[in-house]
């Protein structure tokens, strides 16, 4: 990294922690929302962006973690935290299951074969044999974490800080897994899979293994979406859950890791700004922007801010 | 056995709800090799206005039926040539997520126009169709309605010039150019065909399902399953996969694995046909060269 995007990253990250001691808590809970959207979206870049995988059905991995985090703390009395461990192991486990059949489909089929799982979904959850544990219709809830060792912050301001410290670990590590082998293995796989199967890349495992984590990143979002609402319900993950993250990455930025972050903001505010005019609003505005997008900036608001730099960049070189 | 029966009978009813609109998948799928996530959306936004003609408007059934055919012609051509014509040779992501965005727009549209509270939608067909036990009369009617219109496309494409001229564009389009057929425009002329089935399909559905903008959710999935199982190319396919997937969904529902469970056949079926054999039962096995 040149000095200039670690000046770039340093002031961000003083920002991101100076932030909920300045906005109010139910501002703090949004930001709480953005990085676990930010989670989520990362783990779906890694998956449709860096490998060209598609999925629609990206919900399906959300919904796992959150409910393998809500069953824990409630059945078995897990502190909250250890259960983000546990239920990205099994969102890695589900995720590599799911990628061995989908290494046979390529482009529009796996996008029809997860758009599929992605709208039975909530019925999967409601299913009468698991009710015991998912608590059917109703959901579960679950109580709100206190902040540890007496710390002098207010609950809300704890989600925050514990949600910002994990996305940090897990960004940090996509950008290392992205930016060396793993990463140019998974472009070229995206870019020409023969070529890359001639130049000695394993196709089956990589693929696979790229859904593996990509469900497990989306499966931790889920985790701490669970501990931040309370509440998990089958309802809330339907097909509009998988969507939102398709909109994420198209309007954040396709196989960009600050992408996430942008496409994040995106899904959280606008919504809320449109929420005022119709319940219907956010989703009619969502669709054009998708739409805007393809056209105008395939590459999302990273590949514009990109485009901005370099012309900036080349006329400063000329002047 | 009469139960047995009715299952079948009933399964036969919704499968050619799914037969028709997995018809108007294969269409666009055949011209294009697109599928459209959003055929079950333009379905549904045909219904509202069905709905709206016959109780706002105050007109009857037949003549907002043959209206809202129309329209939906008109506006299948519409989004094709404004739309999706942009992105035709753009990558399968810009491609799938146009689709996507048209699925959102036009399910938050109709829910902005017309409120998300749910309608009933009554049948047009006269008691005196049902047999018995057996069947509804919408039933019946249901059947009738998509046996006429797999007869008039049957017709259409195989003995009108421009049915003729649809048929190469799809399956040659540059030699189709060469003898002078308008390829763009057949492709936007296939999907006012599909978009006007699926309109014939949403009318007949809401009545089952009452109406509502997510009404068409699950029906598209099945119609997924039907095109998959019979060969996403091949519309005779298409038509006996619908039937045969809503015998299964029905009879599976009812016996096997209960009712609250019926989505996840249509996910085995799609997910199950793409991993065995994705060509399904009467479709081309594609051989693609490195």
């Amino acid at each position: 990294m040149s000095r200039r995007q670690l000046i770039v990253i340093a002031i961000l990250l003083a920002v991101a922690f100076a932030l909920p001691f300045v906005v109010s808590p139910y501002r703090t809970f949004q930001f709480t929302l953005v990085i676990i959207y930010a989670i989520a979206l990362l783990g779906l870049n890694i998956l449709t962006g860096f490998n060209g995988q598609f999925s629609l059905g990206h919900g399906a991995f959300y919904a796992i973690g959150a409910y393998c985090t809500a069953i824990l703390i409630d059945q078995a009395g897990f502190p909250y935290w250890a259960t983000l461990p546990i239920s990205g192991a099994v969102c890695l486990a589900f995720g590599f299951l799911f990628g061995l059949p989908a290494l046979r489909l390529e482009g529009l089929y796996l996008a029809l074969a997860t758009f599929a799982l992605g709208v039975s979904l909530p019925q999967l959850l409601k299913y009468k044999a698991i009710e015991k544990w998912t608590g059917g219709v109703q959901g579960i809830v679950i109580a709100k974490p206190e902040a540890p060792f007496g710390l002098p912050l207010k609950p809300d301001q704890w989600l925050y800080f514990f949600c910002l410290v994990v996305a940090i670990v897990l960004f940090f590590v996509a950008w290392n897994l992205l930016r060396g082998r793993v990463g140019r293995a998974l472009v070229a796989i995206r870019d020409q899979h023969i070529a890359a199967e001639a130049m000695g890349i394993n196709n089956a495992i990589y693929k696979s293994l790229t859904f593996g984590v990509s469900a497990m990143y989306t499966g931790i979002a889920g985790s701490l979406s669970a501990i931040s609402i309370q509440f998990v319900a089958p309802d809330s993950f339907n097909i509009f859950l998988s969507i939102i993250f398709l909109v994420g990455i198209v309007i954040g930025g396709i196989a960009s890791i600050s992408g996430a972050i942008y496409g994040a903001l995106f899904i959280q505010f606008v919504p809320n700004i449109a929420d005022e005019i119709s319940k219907a609003a956010p989703w009619a505005i969502f669709g054009i922007f998708l739409i805007a997008f393809v056209y105008l900036m395939p590459y999302g608001i990273a590949g514009g801010i990109r485009i901005v730099l370099a012309w900036w960049a080349q006329k400063r070189q000329n002047s | 056995m009469d139960a047995f029966l009715h299952q079948i009978l009933a399964g036969l009813a919704t499968g050619g709800i799914y037969a028709s609109l997995a018809l108007a998948l294969v269409m666009i799928y055949q011209s294009t090799h697109l599928v459209n996530f959003a055929q079950g959306e333009m379905a549904m936004f045909a219904t509202y206005i069905a709905w709206a003609l016959i109780n706002a408007a105050g007109m009857p059934y037949w003549a907002a039926f043959f209206l809202t055919v129309a329209f939906a012609f008109v506006f299948g051509v519409v989004v094709e040539r404004v739309i999706i014509r942009p992105v035709e040779s753009a990558s399968v992501l810009a491609v799938v997520v146009v689709f996507i965005a048209l699925l959102v727009i036009l399910n938050s549209v109709t829910g902005w126009i017309f409120t998300y509270t749910m309608k009933t939608f009554d049948s047009p067909f006269p008691k005196g169709l049902g047999l018995g036990v057996y069947m509804s009369p919408h039933e019946v009617g249901t059947i009738l309605v998509t046996l006429v219109v797999l007869v008039l496309l049957y017709a259409f494409f195989r003995y009108t010039p421009l049915g003729l001229a649809m048929r190469a564009a799809a399956q040659n389009p540059d030699s189709a150019r060469l003898v002078g057929i308008r390829v763009g425009w057949m492709l936007a002329l296939g999907w006012g065909f599909a978009a006007a089935i699926g309109a014939v399909a949403g009318m007949m559905v809401a009545p089952i399902v009452y109406l509502d903008p997510n009404m068409m959710g699950s029906v598209l999935l099945y119609a997924f399953a039907a095109a998959l199982v019979g060969g996403i190319d091949n519309p005779w396919g298409a038509v006996f996969g619908g039937f045969l997937v809503g015998v299964l969904e029905n009879i599976l529902g009812a016996y096997v694995i209960g009712h609250e469970l019926k989505l996840a056949v249509a996910l085995v079926i799609i997910v199950g046909v793409l991993t065995v054999k994705p060509s399904g039962l009467f479709g081309k096995v594609l051989v693609t060269r490195v």
